[in-house]
């Protein structure tokens, strides 16, 4: 056996602290993946001509960022301040930049998803002359919105990456291809329920290579990661929503590929890849703030890493220096 | 937008068009006596309220516990016997034989030549350390505020603007000192042995807003010292010019390993770490993490460019994905 690697650390407090993030950060994980995929969707379906899918997405993309959005804006400490968001535009602040994609995002898919709204209604919206407007900007409108959803479904992997939290920032390199893989078997999942099999071929192609992803790119991040750093990944809480969100997301995308013709099996794989998405935003989320919770994954990553670098011969970067 | 990483002025990163020097703090924990002046002042003149319930943390004469959004300096203490003194005395002497390439002088002490006879290697230490916010050169939490609520000081100091800051949080994950913190508003710990405290307290200001250290911005822009550093009795927290107090530190972790001390050493005086150099620069008498400092902290910022890099392949490869799926046939 190998000897636990010595480690000191000041009466076991945090080194670091953990985001005051609660759950309504994870759901929005989660939402905000399912709002982008799903625009991509409504895109698709303009495009080719299937209007139930482009209706369902539209539909399901407004809802999801909406909600999404309010869960946000409820996690600030001061939520009648959420508009200082949008006061300047930061480059190096992951959530500067994001709240532009959301912003930007929500604006096209905003008004897609009222054109489908009024159509659905017989044209009741209480439009008057903008009825005209809405129907013109309505497809570019659509466009829109899928060219701000990668950007969407990606970034909040580069929020949780440039952290101090260890589990997450050790993830960097491949946490946005975890994120845009699980958007897309999410928001194909969510169309999946909502849509008759007859439209869904391509939701269910989206699924399938969602789901390959999201499998690849989580072992190849395990992988690559910090092996200490890792550790959160596989414990606890978090340890057992991203196993059994691998499970899901595997069953998933196996009824997908087997029986997605099948209404109900198409719609119960849905279920499932919705489930898989929500686990695996919730686990990495919790993962994160478990790993700024002990000083072990803080210190011990750290010090290797030093150690490292010295005995590669660089003995000028450290912090601490004997003059 | 300066520089990410590396060696810079701050100041001059963040634009401002004038050449006040960068002002920071050298705490030489070797003449801290743990009196805790310096957090009381700090509270005092920054009107920060009780952190916690007056809990006994049975961590020595630390009752702190740690910085917080209302703990601007927090005072460490550490009780250690012979062995682990020995320890601390051996990782310093090969931090010093390391050879820090440095620049200008003093030169690192030749300690073949002094004597380094351990004065009195006594049977027991307490360490104390006051802790406080870095005001680092490449602050992790500045550079992923979205609001601009932290800025940049023509001081080369990291301040929050209470009236601007949303608490969206980002900054206290994104300071890799455990620095920043948004305030809860004080009730949620709750008293279990004795009444609740917070009954005689006046309303706790800044409730869900991100606070930290401010290197008494107020006090500066009068060019008054830090209270601090001002209630400081054994000026084991000094207070100056960046460029002074790392020069003050270097001479005194030198004088240091002459008495045969070798278990002195600098925390954040050098420009080339991962957060390029620290404001607060510190002088330990053993390993950082035995005081609860990381030992190798980098601004995650420094990462940014090839996460932006990895983002944006990964938003390729959900568009192609998405084209793909409706593309490839009909399935
Ligand atoms: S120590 Fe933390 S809070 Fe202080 S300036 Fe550096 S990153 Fe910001
Ligand atoms: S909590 Fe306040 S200071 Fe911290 S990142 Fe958010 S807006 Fe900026
Ligand atoms: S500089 Fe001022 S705000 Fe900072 S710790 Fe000292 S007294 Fe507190």
């Amino acid at each position: 056996m190998v000897p636990e690697a010595e480690f000191t650390s000041y009466y076991g407090r945090p080194v670091v602290k953990p985001a005051p993030w609660g759950d309504d950060v994870a759901i929005y994980l989660f939402l905000g993946g399912v709002a982008a995929g799903s625009a991509l969707l409504g895109l698709g379906g303009q495009l080719t001509g299937r209007p139930t899918l482009r209706r369902n997405a539209r539909l399901g993309a407004l809802a999801a960022v909406s909600a999404g959005a309010v869960a946000l804006v409820k996690d600030l400490g001061r939520p009648e301040r959420f508009l200082h968001m949008l006061r300047t535009f930061k480059v190096t602040s992951p959530m500067s930049v994001g709240s532009w994609i959301l912003s930007a995002f929500s604006a096209g898919a905003g008004v897609a998803a009222v054109a489908e709204i009024d159509r659905m209604t017989g044209s009741r919206l209480p439009l008057g002359p903008l009825r005209k407007v809405l129907q013109a900007v309505e497809g570019p409108a659509g466009v829109e919105a899928a060219v701000f959803a990668g950007p969407l479904a990606a970034y909040t992997a580069v929020l949780l990456g440039d952290t101090a939290t260890p589990t997450w920032n050790a993830a960097h390199e491949e946490l946005p291809f975890v994120f845009v893989s699980s958007a897309c078997l999410a928001s194909a999942g969510l169309a999946m329920v909502t849509t008759p099999v007859r439209e869904t071929g391509p939701a269910r192609k989206l699924a399938v290579l969602g789901v390959l992803g999201d499998v690849a790119a989580m072992k190849v991040m395990e992988y690559r990661m910090d092996p200490i750093a890792a550790e959160p990944l596989h414990q606890g809480k978090a340890g057992a929503m991203l196993k059994w969100s691998e499970r899901l997301a595997v069953a998933g995308g196996l009824g997908t590929l087997l029986g997605g013709r099948n209404r109900v099996v198409a719609a119960a794989s849905g279920v499932a890849l919705l489930a898989a998405s929500a686990l695996t935003r919730f686990g990495v989320f919790e993962a994160g703030l478990a790993s700024a919770r002990d000083p072990r994954y803080t210190i011990e990553p750290q010090k290797n890493r030093l150690a490292a670098r010295r005995a590669a011969g660089v003995t000028d970067d450290a912090i601490t220096t004997g003059s | 937008m300066g520089q990410l990483s590396g060696p810079t002025d701050p100041t001059a990163d963040a634009h401002w068009e004038h050449n006040h020097p960068r002002k920071g703090f050298f705490t030489d924990t070797s003449i801290c006596i743990g009196c805790k002046a310096c957090e009381v002042a700090c509270k005092e003149w920054n009107h920060n309220p009780q952190d916690g319930n007056l809990e006994l943390l049975g961590s020595s004469y630390d009752n702190t516990g740690s910085l917080g959004a209302s703990t601007w300096r927090h005072v460490a203490f550490i009780e250690q016997g012979q062995e682990r003194i020995a320890e601390a005395r051996e990782s310093g002497r090969a931090l010093v034989s390391l050879g820090m390439p440095r620049i200008g002088p003093p030169a690192a002490p030749d300690l073949a030549e002094a004597d380094t006879t351990p004065p009195d290697t006594a049977d027991f230490r307490w360490l104390m350390s006051s802790d406080v916010c870095k005001h680092c050169t490449h602050a992790g939490c500045l550079d992923v505020c979205p609001t601009g609520a932290l800025f940049r000081t023509e001081f080369g100091t990291v301040v929050v603007q209470d009236d601007v800051c949303n608490g969206c949080g980002t900054c206290v994950a994104g300071c890799p000192f455990g620095v920043i913190e948004r305030r809860s508003n004080g009730t949620i710990k709750v008293a279990t042995s004795r009444e609740d405290q917070h009954d005689n307290h006046p309303a706790v200001p800044n409730v869900g807003i991100a606070q930290k250290c401010t290197l008494c911005y107020d006090r500066l822009v009068d060019d008054q010292t830090p209270a601090c550093a001002k209630a400081c009795p054994t000026t084991s927290i000094k207070f100056g010019d960046h460029d002074d107090m790392v020069e003050t530190a270097r001479e005194r972790v030198a004088n240091l390993h002459a008495q045969g001390m070798t278990e002195a050493r600098l925390y954040g005086a050098n420009e080339n770490d991962g957060v390029g150099g620290i404001g607060s620069v510190f002088l330990l008498l053993d390993e950082p993490e035995v005081y609860g400092l990381p030992p190798d902290p980098r601004v995650p910022t420094a990462d940014l460019p090839r996460m932006y890099q990895r983002a944006g392949l990964a938003v390729a490869g959900m568009a192609a994905a998405a084209a793909l799926a409706f593309l490839g046939g009909r399935a």
